[in-house]
């Protein structure tokens, strides 16, 4: 008993000495953990660190910003959990399910602010979008994929059939493949998926599909975005086009792409941020769903296909790739 | 690190020590390399998960759990035995057709618990700090699996267990039933491994398909690590080697994510696991020959 007492007494110390060494030099600390390393996940932390930095969190003189990332491996998404807990950040951020969820089940003291998230009500991360009632809440990525569906309509008019390629073992992927279905549904246009556990099947899972479809939809889903190269590839040799729900797409080839710049989600995520460095309370910070949906087009892509883009596609677009 | 880090390490140390426990059932016991742990250990998670939100008790959905991985087992068994299929392809079958089958369980492939009943909640709800009691009864559960193990292993059917392992014909013509203990192991080793994964996903209130990618990596390397540390031909030593071998991994990955400070970049964590458990088995092999260079001179 003796020893416990003295643990206490030390770990009183400690943080009486930490939270004082705190109001004298006024240093934020946010922790970041992210699930795994890819472009559109990385451009979103990116965004988070400039967005804190435009705010006047600068990272090194009043702001501590770490990062950690679990390399697809949610039982170590949870040890790096463990950890930033035990460092009792001002702040929390968990970028994309598991991370989130693993910072979630840690925690139920620090905020922790998610993001990069598709649905966080079936990630039971919060049960009331406009008032989060426990220590989370966050930024959704929800793609939109009503819009892409349309986006296929007018690139391919008789459209009949679409492909997807995605993997069946992401609760992001699967919630837009449920969208999508619907969208399809209702207008009475086949669905063909093909799905690839690793990036490296995602090359033979298009080339099964590709030859019995229209266009191919590479929705945001981590194993296709690390394989949009693969994935553009079949499709020019099959002669059709991609089009993509992430912007990131349209440079390795796709001829459109409708979707969030991820490096905006991280800088919307940094609002959060600033919101509880601030001291708001967590339940006045609902839920939002991320804004900004670009419209890139790659002229050269759709040239090579034959693919004449319509002029009012074109005036819309936001960024043409020549 | 801090005493939240260090205790949280433990806690997954100790869930991952019940992996080991069924990768040293299998590898070092039966002589049978098995990677179903691999579908095994998520489906645990699955089965826990999709049962607590059904709203089935935590307890029965952890045995319903360990059931379900013991039908991994088995039918990994059944392939090999039965079917005559090579015992490392027999289990990378059972391991890929897992994930289908977990991904069918849960209907999606990832279900959160935050907010569900486990069995953690009503020793949480009578106001112990949360990750003590995690810590807790993770522990008690571990030891008795451990006991549990001790036991059958000293008993008349652990001998012919591990025989099978050892000298599979000897075994054959004392009138052992080889077929028998092959099933019986690799249940019983996947019934921990879907334990374990019962534990992991309620003490983390989340469920997921890919939490089951590299377990047998983890599982290995904590039996190996355990018993290069603590070798010795006891049973109840093994036993705790491999629980401490799975530890000490934890602890590793623990070290490496807070080596930011040499210069490494999160993107590293792998490498510096990698090393540090290298080291690990190297250090008491450096030892003995430094012992015996001692010696002869």
């Amino acid at each position: 008993m003796k020893g416990l007492k003295g643990i206490t007494l030390f770990c009183v110390v400690m943080l009486l000495l930490m939270s004082a060494a705190n109001t004298f030099a006024q240093t934020y600390k946010v922790a970041v953990s992210q699930i795994v390393e890819h472009p559109a996940l990385d451009a979103t932390r990116q965004g988070l660190l400039d967005g804190l930095k435009a705010k006047g969190f600068e990272d090194g003189k009043n702001l501590e910003f770490t990062y950690q990332t679990a390399q697809g491996n949610p039982a170590i998404a949870v040890q790096i959990a463990k950890q930033f807990v035990g460092e009792k950040p001002d702040v929390l951020v968990g970028i994309a399910t598991p991370t989130a969820q693993a910072l979630a089940a840690s925690t139920r003291t620090i905020p922790v602010i998610f993001t990069a998230v598709t649905d966080p009500l079936s990630a039971k991360l919060v049960k009331n979008l406009t008032h989060p009632e426990g220590n989370v809440t966050g930024l959704s990525d929800l793609s939109p994929v009503a819009q892409h569906f349309d986006l296929m309509q007018e690139l391919v008019p008789d459209l009949k059939v679409i492909g997807v390629v995605y993997n069946p073992g992401e609760a992001n992927a699967v919630s837009q493949i449920e969208l999508l279905k619907k969208s399809a549904k209702a207008k009475n246009i086949q669905i063909v998926e093909a799905t690839a556990l690793k990036s490296s099947d995602v090359q033979g899972a298009a080339r099964i599909i590709a030859s019995k479809v229209q266009v191919m939809y590479a929705l945001v889903d981590n194993t296709i975005a690390t394989a949009i190269d693969a994935l553009v590839g079949v499709a020019n040799q099959a002669k059709i086009p991609v089009v993509g729900g992430s912007t990131s797409f349209v440079a390795s080839g796709a001829v459109a792409a409708l979707g969030f710049d991820y490096y905006q989600v991280g800088v919307q995520t940094a609002d959060y941020v600033e919101a509880v460095l601030q001291g708001k309370k967590i339940s006045e910070i609902p839920v939002s769903f991320a804004k900004g949906s670009d419209l890139f087009l790659n002229l050269k892509a759709a040239e090579a296909l034959g693919i004449s883009l319509p002029d009012a596609m074109v005036k819309r677009a936001t960024n043409l790739k020549k | 690190m801090s005493l939240f880090a260090f205790l949280g390490t433990l806690e997954i140390g100790l869930i991952y020590g019940l992996v080991a426990l069924g990768v040293y059932l299998t590898f070092r016991i039966l002589d049978f390399p098995d990677l179903t742990v691999d579908g095994s250990f998520p489906m645990g998670g699955a089965v826990a998960a999709t049962a607590i939100v059904a709203g089935i008790n935590p307890w029965l959905a952890t045995i319903l759990a360990t059931l379900a991985g013991s039908c991994c087992g088995l039918i990994t068994a059944f392939l090999a035995v039965r079917c005559g299929i090579l015992h490392l392809l027999a289990s990378i079958l059972t391991m890929i057709a897992a994930f289908s089958i977990n991904i069918r369980i849960m209907g999606r492939p990832n279900m959160a618990l935050l907010g569900e009943p486990t069995i953690f909640t009503p020793f949480e709800s009578l106001g112990f700090n949360q990750l003590h009691v995690h810590l807790g009864i993770v522990f008690l559960l571990v030891l008795l699996s451990a006991v549990f193990i001790i036991r059958l292993l000293s008993s008349d059917f652990g001998l012919g267990l591990r025989a099978t392992g050892v000298n599979d014909r000897m075994v054959a013509a004392q009138g052992g039933n080889i077929g028998f203990y092959t099933y019986f192991g690799l249940a019983l080793s996947n019934g921990f491994v879907g334990f374990a994964g019962a534990l992991f996903a309620q003490s983390n209130s989340f469920a997921d398909v890919t939490s089951g990618v590299g377990t047998i990596v983890v599982g290995l390397a904590a039996v190996i690590l355990g018993q290069t540390l603590l070798s010795s031909s006891k049973i109840w030593v093994s036993v705790v080697a491999v629980i401490v071998g799975s530890i000490l991994y934890r602890l590793a990955v623990a070290f490496a994510l807070s080596s930011g400070m040499f210069g490494m970049q999160a993107s590293d964590l792998n490498l510096i696991t990698a090393v540090l458990v290298a080291i690990a088995l190297v250090i008491p092999k450096m030892k003995a020959k430094l012992r015996v260079k001692s010696l002869r001179f």
